[in-house]
């Protein structure tokens, strides 16, 4: 098809929105239906973040009347909540699951990353709740500091660790900033400030981390993944898969990197045949392919905001606008 | 180049004096406080026993605002938890009550009644030892104002004094004479120490905001001994002061850091305890310090951190028994019970 049948009613922004990477083979799959049992009176809102376990649980991170946390079973079948009314729950931003079971939940209106057991008890935070009475008695407007230090976020966005537990930060909205801290929370390095040089960023919304080390950083509104080595010294930038809304890197021996260009949560119509697919790529950026699209039916993406690619062909992904999280089985090989 | 000399030399034997200081062994139990599974601790900013050994955590929990008010109100936000000695959880004392907002200390008098400090409600409440309400000191504001002022936010006399009285602005801690005085350190805005007698009746102010004699930077804890003398302690002046009853300046003991929160032990032989305790925005210093009441440093113990006996931002110690030390820590979400080996 020539190209200007493809872009001629595609708008400035639609056009801007576009991946430069076009002719990408699709990628068969299905969305598993009716995945989540859900008790009476129990809905989830926002559908932050996903996650799962090494027994396949399934663990959601939501923005309800309060952010919760809920863990289901590898049937979809309702367990339990997790840090129910807990100080750290304001504002869900991304949850997930360490090599251990240990849970991570991300949370960008506490500025705080906490680390359950597989217990559901926290054994650590990073970053702090800022103080309401101080908050809001501060005359300036809340921002990214000149310094932001060592121990406190504005706005963190994600979470990711190496093989040696060592934790990466992305942080975020405020800071533009990746943080890394050894596994016991003490800082250890920093890279970035806001801008759109290799190594800045203008919003690190979400990161991941593979088997040697590197940290894949989702540069949203650069609309680049950034790659860093383990002392995060820059290494490489991926810029044709759209705006990374969320990155995941699979475990196993053949790793592999999913990006989602997300249809964006500002629900503008006329980007919504641009945007919305998942890129699969190999770690260095080889594009396999990619599946999806914007919309609200079944297999389709309303703001995709996670991945769990625990199984690189069982992906779980949850979605803003869209109050759900849906299953998808991937079918690499046309089967 | 001999003066930069003898400034150096100086620097380096005050060091070593500091490095001096002995460490004191502890151990400690991170995990005593068995928790309901559906109730969590926040930042642990008060820690207290009774004299049952029961352990009373204060703790900031998270608030909730009314929207389509005449103005936006802020409620609840901090809750206080009883467990017995061993741990098990006992009760929750003063469920939804209107001045838990966000708690600063809890301490326990000589009659097991718990007293708490809410720097947001800018109340202290006096319950009984069963949790029955007795009394308040201060007013909560009707709505928390942005710039701190107005809206029945209190203490608007001269900048960094108060008006006299127990309108408090931001307070921090109460401790007690042996006459059962009351003495609370109004911290924030105030920078003061506000005496009244038992029935809650003012006595008197002292303070202001400076680096002066009887001065402060931010008052952020405080202590009674036996003879009715307060120690204050004075975080951003890095010092305690210590004032007689009547609020007279005695003296001042330093070289412990910035004194968090400070607790002087019952019983004949008493000590002081002081926390340099790390800012939540750093992982330097938090090493605690027991003293004698003169100052004079016996040892010291911890660091900051995040694992067992290590320290995120000490709050509030407890030493009833002096060998037997609480810890709320804000940064932690937990209370450590530290047991030392002098």
């Amino acid at each position: 098809m020539p190209l200007f049948a493809q872009t001629a009613n595609l708008t400035p922004a639609a056009l801007a929105s576009r991946a430069k990477a076009q002719n990408v083979p699709e990628i068969p799959y299905e969305s598993v239906p009716n995945l989540l049992k859900f008790p009476a009176n129990l809905y989830l809102g926002e559908g932050i973040g996903v996650a799962t376990n090494s027994k396949g649980h399934v663990f959601v991170y939501t923005r309800s009347q309060r952010t919760r946390l809920f863990e289901f079973d590898q049937k979809g079948n309702y367990l339990r909540e997790i840090g129910e009314g807990l100080y750290g729950f304001v504002f869900a931003h991304a949850v997930r699951v360490d090599s251990q079971d240990n849970i991570w939940a991300v949370d960008e209106g506490a500025n705080m990353i906490i680390k359950f057991n597989p217990e559901g008890r926290v054994v650590m935070t990073l970053g702090r709740r800022p103080e309401p009475t101080d908050a809001l008695a501060a005359s300036p407007p809340p921002g990214p500091a000149a310094n932001p230090g060592k121990y406190i976020f504005d706005r963190p966005t994600d979470v990711g660790w190496d093989a040696a537990g060592n934790i990466f930060v992305s942080d975020g909205y405020g800071n533009s900033r990746v943080v890394k801290y050894d596994k016991n929370g003490r800082f250890i390095a920093t890279v970035g400030s806001k801008g759109s040089e290799p190594g800045q960023f203008n919003l690190p919304h979400t990161l991941a981390v593979d088997a040697k080390g590197n940290v894949y950083v989702g540069d949203r509104s650069n609309r680049r993944i950034q790659v860093f080595d383990d002392d995060l010294t820059f290494k490489a930038i991926y810029d044709n898969v759209g705006a990374p809304w969320e990155v995941c890197v699979s475990p196993g021996p053949h790793q592999y990197l999913f990006s989602s260009n997300s249809f964006p949560d500002g629900n503008d119509s006329t980007l919504s045949t641009v945007t919305g697919e998942i890129y699969k790529m190999e770690l260095d950026g080889t594009i396999v392919g990619k599946f999806g699209k914007a919309g609200k039916q079944l297999g389709e993406f309303s703001g995709l905001h996670e991945i769990d690619c625990r199984n690189p062909d069982e992906l779980y992904i949850s979605e803003i606008q869209l109050w759900r999280v849906q299953k998808i089985n991937l079918h690499p090989n046309g089967k | 180049m001999q003066r930069s000399l003898y400034v150096s030399l100086a620097l380096l034997s005050g060091s070593l004096l500091f490095a001096q200081a002995p460490e004191i062994p502890f151990d400690s139990a991170v995990t005593l406080l068995k928790l309901p599974a559906n109730l969590h601790l926040g930042e642990a900013a008060g820690v207290a026993t009774n004299s049952k050994g029961n352990i009373l955590v204060y703790t900031r929990t998270g608030e909730d605002g009314t929207m389509g008010g005449s103005r936006f109100f802020t409620h609840g936000g901090s809750r206080l938890f009883e467990f017995d000695s061993t741990g098990r959880y006992l009760h929750e004392v003063g469920a939804g009550i209107y001045g838990f907002m966000f708690a600063q200390t809890v301490r326990v008098d000589s009659q097991d009644n718990i007293w708490t400090v809410d720097r947001g409600a800018d109340v202290v409440i006096k319950f009984d030892s069963a949790g029955h309400f007795l009394m308040t000191l201060g007013r909560k504001p009707e709505s928390v104002n942005p710039a701190g002022s107005g809206g029945g936010r209190g203490g608007r006399g001269v900048p960094g004094q108060g008006i006299a009285g127990d309108n408090f602005n931001r307070p921090t801690d109460i401790a007690w004479d042996a006459a059962g005085d009351i003495f609370v350190s109004d911290a924030y805005t105030n920078a003061r120490i506000v005496k009244l007698d038992k029935s809650g009746k003012f006595i008197k102010t002292w303070g202001s905001r400076g680096a002066g004699q009887g001065q402060f930077d931010m008052p952020n804890s405080i202590a009674v001994d036996a003879q009715g003398n307060v120690y204050v302690a004075d975080l951003g002046n890095k010092r305690i002061q210590v004032f007689d009853n009547d609020g007279n300046f005695k003296t001042q003991l330093g070289d412990v850091g910035a004194p968090w929160t400070i607790c002087i032990t019952p019983g004949a032989h008493q000590y002081l305890y002081s926390s340099n305790s790390n800012p939540p925005d750093s992982m330097d210093n938090g090493e605690i310090y027991k003293m004698e009441l003169d100052g004079k440093i016996l040892g010291k113990f911890g660091t900051a951190g995040k694992l067992a006996k290590e320290f995120g931002t000490v709050n509030e110690i407890d030493c009833r028994n002096p060998n037997v030390l609480y810890a709320g820590e804000l940064t932690n979400w937990r209370v450590q019970k530290l047991t030392l080996h002098p």
